[in-house]
């Protein structure tokens, strides 16, 4: 029998499309079917592109045991026979096979939810709109629907939220996206200017800037063949664990704002902003936008910046542990946040989350640690945050341990650290591998990042896919809030904090 | 449980900013850019060429604050042309004076346009409506931040409310994608007249890295008359604080 697979890992270069192997569509499926109930597996992406006469699919899958990325293609005869589902067995499938329909129409026999994803421009069915996303309903006398969006009551991103609830306990909670759809990843094989590819990708999702673009940086510079210098690497790290820092606290900020507990919320208003005001001072901009260049920086490290960073972070860290230490014993805070909004485990699993929201559900999802690229994989040796309730009080005490974890990584990256001058200036011009397929994975503060890009005969981005840990986790969100009171919602979506651009691109 | 909540307000300290308009950012902030031109135009070409948003043009040599994304790279290729400072005060009440000339020292804020009524409607209290078609939730942060404990910008009345029915402008975010355009259009109209309109970050004010994409759809800004633009990636704080200040100020 024929490998199903190419093996690589997460710190390899590109690889030639022409190596991964093209399988039956059965083959993998039964492989599949079999293979997803290990749970050291999980799909970080998958989906199709168009090829002469047809479309071909590309499978990602990682193996969080061994560090193996899993690549895997198959060339559909969709048109006389529909495919099986994988998302009626395994459903986390379900956002990949749902976006492939929506796009092309490939029919996914058994889906349990065949529903648009995010209403895209260059969708197969025009006739399906914003407007008439097929919510589920429910009958009876005591029920009633609850619609809140697509405009939200606070400074936030637009998404539809259908509420079935009996009285005032939430049966069913679906969500409707795509109103933030902007065609960003059409747009970036649109041009072959890289500075503005670069862009794009600090655009996907404007909180996880540095995660976003560290992913593109990493799939160029694979498809380059360049190996980022060891200083580069530690800079990066330190811009992406900062990253992580500032929207947590952002959220334990904004956590306490929603139960009305003043004092939390100012107090990470507070060392939010000195935060963001760090990156500012060291890039010049509050998100880290422009920090994070391909095959080089803009913003090398300086001795004076590494001090401010440095003791920044230790008063932040110093001033946010007792916040943390008086948050664990506020009893109102407690009886809000505990045992309220649970995913467990096993649920967690199943619909493939990933993340912190996965591992304060006891999943251990960390690409950090499982699949490590540069500075993760030579220096740090990552042990993630994991808790086991899986509640909203378990998804804020995750946020609250790494951001003391993230600001030692950062103190002890920076500690001995003396900038070498040996970093470059940013390369846009750097010749690409043609017919070749690069990915990257990023741990960005959500939850796994993975970009991935196809190239042409002349090296050109032909194809480029992004996913966001947002694709996975909406659906976790909506099973937290099962049987919740539906005045818990607001606490439940600030403890995911998911992107809606991200999920929408 | 009460010495832990004393021990965090005594850290927290004094949080405001007294004077709203004394800041001054970082050296490294990428604000109001100052051009100038040289006999060699080979640097300010390459610049660009490589702008993401063509927000350069090199004869005359101009730069379009509405499409710059404040990246940087530009100032990199034509150092001798091109230089951002600090200065974060960006607002302008006309489209095209977002457009930077060649010995252009400062923003061009124009009074003269600004409708009377805002003053006097507004001048108090001012409540706004945010709808973010599109935008990529830092500039909705940063609009957050505006009356969070630092900025504080409720003090001078200024805040945001929940429903159309009782704000008293718009505020835009994001390059305006297709499947927000509706909705956006229905709130607009939700809000009763007079009303004022902001358009808030260089995705909103020109569709940024999106304005050509076909998932984008900017006919809302062809309909209805903008009262102030403000451009960055995203708007500062700061700069947002400073237009919508200028905007409600009695004319001398």
């Amino acid at each position: 029998m024929m490998e199903l697979y190419l093996k690589t890992s997460n710190n390899a270069s590109a690889v030639k499309i022409a190596d991964i192997p093209v399988v039956e569509y059965t083959e993998l499926y039964n492989d599949l079917k079999e293979r997803m109930t290990d749970e050291n597996y999980h799909v970080a992406h998958y989906f199709a592109t168009e090829i002469e006469n047809g479309l071909k699919l590309y499978l990602i899958l990682l193996n969080d045991a061994t560090g193996e990325v899993l690549l895997s293609s198959v060339i559909p005869d969709y048109y006389t026979e529909g495919l099986a589902s994988l998302t009626a067995i395994h459903p986390q499938f379900h956002p990949f096979e749902r976006e492939m329909w929506e796009l092309y129409g490939i029919p996914f026999d058994g889906h349990p939810w065949l529903k648009p994803l995010r209403f895209s421009y260059d969708r197969r069915d025009k006739q399906s709109t914003m407007d008439s996303y097929p919510f589920y309903q429910m009958e009876g006398e005591e029920l009633h629907e609850v619609n809140v969006g697509p405009i939200h009551a606070g400074i936030i991103e637009p998404g539809a939220f259908r509420f079935i609830c009996n009285g005032e306990q939430v049966l069913h909670l679906e969500i409707a996206l795509g109103y933030q759809h902007r065609g960003v990843e059409s747009e970036m094989v649109k041009t072959d200017n890289r500075l503005r590819q670069t862009l794009i990708a600090e655009s996907i999702a404007g909180d996880s800037a540095v995660a976003h673009t560290t992913a593109y940086a990493e799939l160029t510079e694979r498809l380059a063949g360049y190996v980022a210098d060891k200083d580069l690497q530690r800079e990066r790290f330190v811009a992406l664990e900062l990253e992580r820092i500032a929207m947590h606290i952002a959220d334990t900020g904004a956590l306490a704002t929603d139960i009305a507990f003043q004092l939390y919320q100012v107090a990470c208003e507070a060392l939010r902003t000195v935060t963001i005001n760090t990156t500012q001072a060291w890039c010049g901009n509050r998100f880290g936008k422009s920090m994070i260049r391909p095959l080089g920086t803009n913003h090398p490290l300086t001795e004076s910046k590494i001090d401010t960073i440095r003791k920044n972070i230790s008063d932040v860290c110093r001033r946010y542990n007792e916040v943390r230490c008086d948050a664990l014993e506020a009893q109102t805070l407690l009886a809000r946040f505990e045992q309220c909004g649970l995913v467990p485990r096993e649920e967690m699993w199943r619909i493939g989350g990933v993340g912190m929201a996965a591992r304060s559900s006891g999943l251990l999802r960390d690409i950090r640690k499982t699949h490590p690229w540069g500075y993760y994989a030579d220096v740090v040796k990552h042990e993630p945050v994991t808790k086991s309730d899986g509640d909203v009080m378990s998804r804020l005490s995750t946020r609250m341990d790494e951001v003391l974890q993230s600001a030692i990584y950062i103190d002890e990256a920076l500690a001995d650290y003396k900038p070498s001058k040996k970093i470059t200036s940013p390369d846009y011009n750097a010749k690409f591998l043609p017919e070749a397929l690069s990915f990257s994975l990023v741990e960005g503060w959500r939850g796994e990042i993975c970009h991935v890009a196809l190239t042409d005969k002349e090296g050109r981005l032909a194809k480029y896919k992004i996913k966001d840990p947002s694709l996975h986790n909406w659906l976790a969100l909506a099973i937290a809030v099962r049987s919740e009171g539906i005045s818990d919602f607001p606490i439940n979506n600030k403890s995911f904090n998911l992107s809606y651009c991200g999920h929408d691109l | 449980m009460l010495f832990g909540k004393v021990k965090i307000l005594r850290s927290h300290g004094w949080q405001y900013i007294p004077n709203l308009d004394g800041v001054t950012l970082t050296e490294e902030f990428r604000g109001f850019p100052l051009l100038s031109i040289t006999d060699d135009k080979s640097d300010v070409e390459r610049a660009a060429a490589i702008c993401p948003t063509q927000a350069i043009t090199v004869s005359p040599l101009t730069l379009d604050m509405g499409k710059c994304l404040f990246c940087g790279e530009c100032a990199k290729c034509a150092p001798k042309n091109i230089k951002f400072t600090n200065e974060h005060r960006l607002a302008a009440t006309r489209r095209e004076d977002l457009v930077v000339m060649a010995g252009q020292t400062k923003p061009c804020f124009n009074r003269d346009v600004v409708r009377p009524e805002i003053s006097k409607y507004f001048g108090k209290a001012l409540q706004l409506r945010e709808v973010s078609a599109g935008g990529d939730a830092s500039i909705e942060m940063e609009l957050g931040a505006t009356g969070n404990v630092n900025f504080d910008f409720g003090r001078y009345g200024v805040g945001f409310t929940a429903s159309p029915r009782h704000a008293d402008g718009l505020v835009l975010t994001g390059p305006i994608s297709k499947n927000m355009a509706e909705a956006l259009d229905i709130c607009y109209n939700s809000i009763a007249e007079p009303k004022i309109l902001v358009v808030c970050g260089s995705e909103a004010i020109s569709g940024g890295l999106y304005a050509d994409s076909p998932a984008v759809d900017r006919s809302f800004l062809e309909k209805y008359h903008v009262d102030l633009w403000l451009p960055g990636a995203p708007t500062h704080p700061l700069c947002f604080i400073d237009g919508i200040t200028k905007l409600r100020a009695k004319k001398r």
